[in-house]
């Protein structure tokens, strides 16, 4: 579906004859005489960048496990223990199943009395309410920052907004290999996207540690509308 | 709220905040933690000053082509399925919204933090319809609870209140019956709020950054309401001033680290999260419909004058943090939803002079807050030729210049005034000395030198006074 554009014809002009010229609908991309941004984290490894992620979760009160697809399961279930158990919502992705995540999710949670749901496309409203009422939300970063402590992620059919920040904890899945040093370096993937007319995701997802405000006296409060706490784990993918 | 917030006259707005003892020493220590945040920020990331510069030729490029950058922006969100409204005026945008709520028979409307939509009076036209609008940034909303105050930072609304009045707004208002503590008030508001997010028909957010390339929209919080707004209504409104758009994810990229650094101190928020048109096909939360309403409201009177790069502003309050005159009167004194030196050179260009003459001598001419501006805007310039423009029209200035230095707390007739003053205004004083003299002084100094001529002051600066008064210094 096309949506509709209103007055802009007018708008514009004025725009442009306030400028002293008539309306411009051709441009080349400009050149830019700064570019500070490359300098950040230039030539650093990704066992560095780990390093680096690592020492920012200290900033945005998040907890970070380093681990790999061997030890995965046991991380991830004892993370899910402090948490408290109970219910946990996950993206439907095949990714979880090729991490060895299945028999942790489909047998031994259900044992341990733990809830699964995995988001169904084909369910709007059920969606929603398991969303709103797990305990846990689990998703998987596709692009990760090492400055800010940033993960990415992009959604889709599979991939609810609502898995990221409705649930009163999050987990964030880190594939190594989605380390990168900063903004700078997703923005550009993802505007590379848009340049060959790749679709990108109608909402992209820069979170930063559980959610946060300093609106009362300016003193800092963890847990506002989005997640109470936060934990990401990296995990070994190469 | 419109943009004008109070009816009272300047002189006696600033008096009566200045004996609101809580308030100045909330701003005055807010102040000094987000400066310091500020400053740490912008040194561990280094080459600060070329990062200022290049976020200075981003804005200054956008805003020499915003034409072409809102018609590629329009084209791209229509692509995806979302409707552009382009607005000249306040009421336009107000109207085109009006008729969306009442085609989707919208009872309930939930907001994010928007400082266009308070400029707008987007909340009263809403509930003119009998719409129920609540603002959900936990700032915006105990202010929204406390009978529709308005705010007092651009950044943090409800600076001026104390955690024990929030507490009494929640116990009057709604019977909240826990404690002051900040958690549990923003426990509380988590849980009242939840609920509106999933029953509200319409989500209403405003715009950080609109990327031009792929028509998407760019929303900075802390907190995760912006997200909640936009993933769980059915309907979402995007309400834009004209000018808050990048050509490409790089530039928007680049402003926001400039944006969370200089706002809050902080690398990135805890949500930056980038919107393109309506949810995809298949997703199962996320708009169904989307509609962006650009909104001129007197800013491309602005473009093409001398006070164009006021547009390059990104409202992330860094010169509201560093301005002295701020720090001693407080937000609510400018009168205008836009307080401190941003505000001094908006609220006249966009609501008129007739409304905020007086707001310009609310500034010492410092220059802290050009200093400060993460994109290079000459604020105290643009302050000063404010005043030249009213002197030009009017003959004189609007304001007593002797109630006006006593009504900031700066002191009337002791010496301190003048020391102050003079270490304050060294480099901007520049178009007032002659023979290193100072014979016809702005603001404090004014009516010092009615009656003589003053000797130059020494090439002193404002920081160093800062830091000494900050220290507990009396000077």
């Amino acid at each position: 579906m096309v949506g509709t554009i209103e007055h802009r014809d007018v708008f514009l002009s004025k725009i442009a004859n306030q400028l002293g010229r008539s309306p411009k609908t051709e441009m080349v991309r400009p050149t830019w005489q700064y570019q500070p941004q490359d300098r950040i984290l230039k030539e650093t490894t990704k066992d560095e960048l780990v390093k680096v992620l690592t020492e920012q979760c200290k900033n945005i009160h998040t907890d970070i496990v380093i681990s790999n697809t061997a030890n995965l399961p046991a991380d991830l279930q004892k993370i899910v223990e402090n948490y408290g158990g109970k219910s946990v919502i996950t993206w439907k992705d095949e990714r979880f199943k090729s991490y060895g995540l299945s028999s942790l999710m489909t047998e031994q949670w259900p044992q341990a009395n733990i809830k699964l749901y995995e988001w169904d496309s084909e369910q709007p409203a059920e969606n929603i309410r398991q969303a709103e009422k797990a305990n846990i939300g689990i998703t998987i970063s596709e692009i990760t920052l090492a400055e800010s402590g940033t993960a990415v992620l992009f959604s889709s059919k599979d991939k609810g907004r609502s898995v990221s920040f409705l649930p009163e904890n999050s987990i964030i899945l880190i594939p190594k290999s989605t380390i990168v040093p900063r903004m700078t370096q997703a923005a550009r993937l993802i505007s590379d996207k848009v340049r060959t007319g790749e679709p990108i995701a109608s909402c992209i997802n820069f979170i930063t540690g559980p959610s946060n405000s300093a609106d009362i006296e300016m003193i800092l409060i963890v847990g506002v509308h989005g997640p109470m706490k936060a934990t990401y784990i990296v995990v070994e993918d190469q | 709220m419109a943009m004008k917030t109070s009816d009272d006259r300047f002189n006696h707005r600033v008096s009566k905040e200045l004996e609101n003892t809580f308030m100045r020493g909330a701003v005055s220590s807010a102040q000094e933690r987000f400066q310091t945040r500020r400053l740490k920020q912008a040194d561990e990331l280094g080459h600060w000053e070329e990062w200022r510069s290049h976020g200075e030729e981003i804005r200054k490029h956008v805003l020499e082509n915003l034409d072409y950058y809102l018609y590629q922006l329009s084209e791209n969100v229509s692509k995806r399925g979302g409707h552009v409204y382009f607005a000249q005026t306040a009421k336009e945008a107000t109207d085109y919204i009006q008729s969306i709520a009442k085609k989707n028979k919208a009872t309930k409307i939930v907001k994010s933090k928007s400082m266009v939509t308070e400029e707008i009076d987007l909340n009263a036209a809403l509930e003119e319809l009998g719409c129920e609008v609540i603002e959900t940034d936990l700032g915006e909303y105990i202010l929204q609870v406390a009978d529709h105050e308005p705010p007092s930072h651009i950044v943090a609304p409800a600076l001026h209140k104390n955690k024990e009045q929030i507490r009494d707004i929640f116990k009057e208002k709604q019977g909240y019956a826990k404690s002051e503590k900040p958690e549990e008030i923003a426990l509380y508001v988590r849980e009242k709020l939840r609920n509106e997010y999933l029953t509200a028909d319409i989500g209403i957010t405003g715009c950080n950054f609109a990327i031009a390339e792929s028509g998407s929209i760019t929303l900075v919080t802390n907190e995760g309401n912006a997200d909640l707004v936009t993933a769980l209504p059915k309907t979402q409104i995007t309400v834009m001033g004209m000018e808050r758009i990048v050509p490409t994810f790089e530039e928007m990229e680049v402003l926001v680290s400039l944006l969370t650094r200089s706002a809050v101190g902080q690398k990135l928020t805890s949500y930056i999260t980038t919107l393109t048109g309506i949810k995809d096909e298949g997703d199962t939360d996320g708009p169904e419909e989307f509609h962006l309403v650009i909104v001129d409201n007197g800013r491309s009177d602005i473009l093409g004058s001398e006070f164009q790069p006021i547009l390059q502003c990104i409202r992330c309050a860094a010169c509201v943090n560093a301005c002295p005159v701020y720090r001693h009167v407080g937000g609510h004194s400018y009168g205008s939803i836009y307080s401190g030196p941003v505000g001094v050179v908006l609220s006249p260009l966009l609501g008129g002079y007739e409304d905020f003459k007086e707001l310009p001598y609310a500034s010492t001419l410092c220059g802290a807050c050009t200093d400060a501006c993460p994109v290079k805007i000459p604020l105290h310039q643009l302050i000063h030729r404010h005043r030249q423009v009213i002197v030009e029209n009017e003959g004189k200035a609007p304001v007593s210049e002797k109630l006006l230095m006593k009504a900031f707390g700066l002191g009337a007739s002791s010496p301190t005034l003048y020391k102050m003053a003079t270490k304050m205004a060294s480099p901007a004083m520049a178009p007032f000395t002659k023979d290193q003299k100072i014979s016809n002084g702005p603001g404090p100094l004014k009516a010092w030198t009615e009656a003589r001529d003053f000797p130059a002051p020494n090439k002193d600066n404002f920081r160093e006074w800062f830091k000494h008064r900050q220290k507990g210094g009396d000077e």
